[in-house]
């Protein structure tokens, strides 16, 4: 793993997290948005271990994906202005960021929806011969869904080159995943699939890096086979919106506090030299400024764009 | 002398000849690799194109039509095979919430071409849960194509234009077409969409029949003949786009419009075609409309009730004849019931 590469992918997701947080309140993003502000490690960690042609798909809660990945960040950034510079030119917002050239293909705001699409996109890549491999990001309620459970089904039976990426970070919106499923044991569930499987705890960068690495290479040695990680990590914010919700009641500073002070980004950027660090924090600072005024300076689509691209014409 | 062909293998063809033009069509679905080839209309596919082309699927609706998305933004052209409309409604979820809205929420970056066809129709008791007809489901959502040929030179020219069109088409096949028989030329051709055909002229009265029921329309159009009524019959073919122009155009001259649709009629592709026509005929022409479909109960299985549940060519003919003649004595036909309806035997 690149720390420098790695620290620079935490960096820029949790300080363009912090800076939509702190422009939140002006209204100028005028759509929900879901942070992944503490769940950047799972995203950073495994995007790493991928090459640029491999593929992912993601969530609602995708920045985090979507930046790891390569993303453009002017892009995104503009889109959740809702600007025509925005990597969906406004239609989409931060639930529906995709940036093709960088492989990202797309996030969903319904749970579990990408993981068959990501299936197909590993079969038709295995069927043209591009060898290739596609990861898909879903968090711990996408188990509950029937679709997951059908997308394991045919990734296993046609020897698919897909990583299945659980972000499990303990609850769906406010309900923990020991209520709504009878036990702890997503990986058995996968395994009985006979999908490797692996849990890796506590946001573990390092791990989740290696993890990857090593099923990427045995995926693009001939040997295509689908693999499942389970990644423990927790969201520091709220469900959706910028700000804390620890009032709710659901779950306790005390619990979120183990959390932060594992805090992935603050570990490995402590394990750099302050020279290199402080450069790297003042590169994406300056990006990151940049993207927010290129937000800023963007035009709104012209209305008549409301037409468009409903269908292609072929 | 032309060939004649049926249906089924005008689909076989389409299918066969779009696979061998382009490597990235693939034919997928329950039972496509099967004997009976979804009723001849995949058989011999596998074969010829390779078990990675053609393929049979795990009983796994929603995640097979994610699957059949993916693969069309990983540059393939699938084709996914329902042999029961019904089973789609395990699916929607990808079709709606993600087939229909990808292009649009992603700004035009991607395109999903994916064919879905589908099976509908009664035959021999299927019942509530295998006979339904859902074009207004998908009608109703922009990003949806939706099509539904009746002819067998249609069916080929319809699938062909699915298979070549970058969106998804929803194609609807009613199985009491798949044994019809009409010339279909060997050679591939495009039929494109949101045109419909004149099947029967008239000055009288216009029908526009959806699906199989074009066929009973067209049977209701020599019952009315005899009563020195002539109807004009349309087929819309394809349902969204559809061919509005058309319809207005023939109601227009006739000032009288039944639609006849192989579906309920509330909030269906009957009440969205009279309103479309009304709308923009209002304040030229007054037309008299009146639609037909199903019976408002769900399907019922044993003959005598599914008799009463369809319109068929006496019903169509008798309703027609009030609409044109409101004050005459209400009249219906004398006659058999369709042949390939009295003719088809189960239990598949």
């Amino acid at each position: 793993m690149d720390r420098h590469k790695t620290y620079r992918s935490l960096y820029l997701i949790r300080r363009v997290e912090e800076e939509i947080v702190r422009v939140y309140p002006s209204d100028k993003i005028k759509s929900p948005v879901h942070l992944s502000i503490g769940q950047e490690a799972v995203s950073v960690g495994v995007c790493e271990a991928l090459d640029p042609t491999d593929v992912v798909f993601g969530t609602y809660r995708g920045h985090a994906m979507y930046l790891a990945k390569g993303g453009d960040l002017d892009r995104m950034v503009a889109e959740l202005y809702g600007k025509v510079t925005g990597c969906a030119r406004g239609n989409g917002g931060s639930m529906h960021l995709i940036d093709k050239s960088a492989g990202v293909m797309g996030s969903s705001a319904i749970v579990a929806t990408t993981i068959p699409t990501a299936v197909g996109y590993a079969y038709a890549s295995k069927l043209s011969g591009i060898n290739r491999v596609v990861a898909v990001f879903f968090g711990d309620g996408a188990i509950d869904e029937g679709v997951f459970y059908e997308s394991l089904n045919f990734a296993k039976l046609k020897k698919l080159p897909i990583i299945f990426i659980c972000e499990n970070n303990l609850y769906a919106i406010h309900s923990p995943q020991l209520q709504r499923q009878p036990y702890n044991n997503i990986c058995d569930r996968v395994s009985a699939y006979g999908i490797p499987s692996k849990r890796i705890e506590f946001n573990n960068i390092e791990q989740i890096y290696e993890v990857t690495n090593e099923s990427v290479t045995e995926n693009k040695s001939g040997n295509a086979s689908p693999v499942f990680l389970e990644c423990m990590t927790y969201r520091w914010k709220q469900h959706v919106g910028p700000d804390d919700d620890f009032d709710l009641g659901y779950r306790s500073t005390e619990e979120a506090d183990i959390w932060i002070n594992n805090d992935q980004m603050r570990i490995i950027g402590n394990s750099l030299s302050e020279v290199d660090r402080i450069s790297i924090e003042k590169t994406v600072e300056s990006q990151i400024a940049s993207a927010f005024q290129f937000a800023e300076e963007s035009a709104f689509p012209d209305t008549d764009q409301i037409y468009q691209d409903v269908y292609k014409e072929t | 002398m032309e060939r004649e062909i049926n249906y089924s293998t005008a689909l076989r063809e389409a299918t066969e000849s779009e696979m061998s033009k382009d490597k990235s069509v693939i034919v997928l679905g329950m039972g496509v690799d099967d004997p009976l080839g979804i009723y001849g209309t995949t058989s011999g596919l596998q074969d010829k194109f390779g078990p990675d082309r053609v393929f049979d699927t795990p009983v796994s609706e929603d995640a097979m039509t994610g699957i059949v998305v993916g693969a069309a933004l990983g540059g393939l052209r699938p084709i996914q095979v329902h042999i029961r409309m019904d089973f789609i409604l395990l699916a929607m979820n990808q079709l709606v919430n993600m087939a229909a809205k990808m292009r649009y929420m992603y700004g035009g970056s991607v395109s999903v071409p994916i064919v879905i066809r589908s099976i509908i129709g009664r035959s021999w008791g299927q019942g509530p849960q295998h006979s339904q007809a859902l074009q207004s489901f998908f009608m109703h959502v922009p990003g949806l194509k939706v099509v539904a040929p009746t002819t067998p030179y249609d069916a080929k020219g319809c699938l062909i234009t699915s298979i070549r069109d970058d969106n998804p088409v929803i194609f609807i096949e009613h199985r009491m077409l798949h044994g019809l028989t009409s010339p279909v030329p060997k050679e591939e051709y495009a039929v494109p969409f949101g045109q419909a055909r004149i099947l029967g002229y008239g000055d009288d009265i216009t029908i526009v029949g959806i699906s199989h029921m074009v066929v009973e329309c067209l049977r209701a159009r020599a019952y009315l003949s005899l009563k020195d009524i002539s109807a004009e019959v349309i087929d819309p073919v394809s349902l969204n786009p559809i061919d509005i122009e058309c319809i207005v155009k023939s109601a227009t001259k006739t000032r009288r419009l039944l639609v006849v649709d192989n579906a309920w009629t509330n909030c269906g592709a009957s009440a969205e075609i009279i309103t479309q026509v009304l709308e923009r005929a209002q304040g030229n022409t007054a037309i008299q409309v009146k639609r037909m479909g199903f019976e408002p109960v769900p399907c019922p299985t044993t003959r005598n009730l599914e008799n009463v549940f369809y319109p068929n060519a006496q019903t169509i003919a008798s309703t027609a004849y009030s609409l044109h003649s409101p004050h005459r004595t209400p009249w219906m036909p004398e006659g058999d019931e369709a042949p390939e309806i009295a003719s088809f035997k189960g239990p598949f």
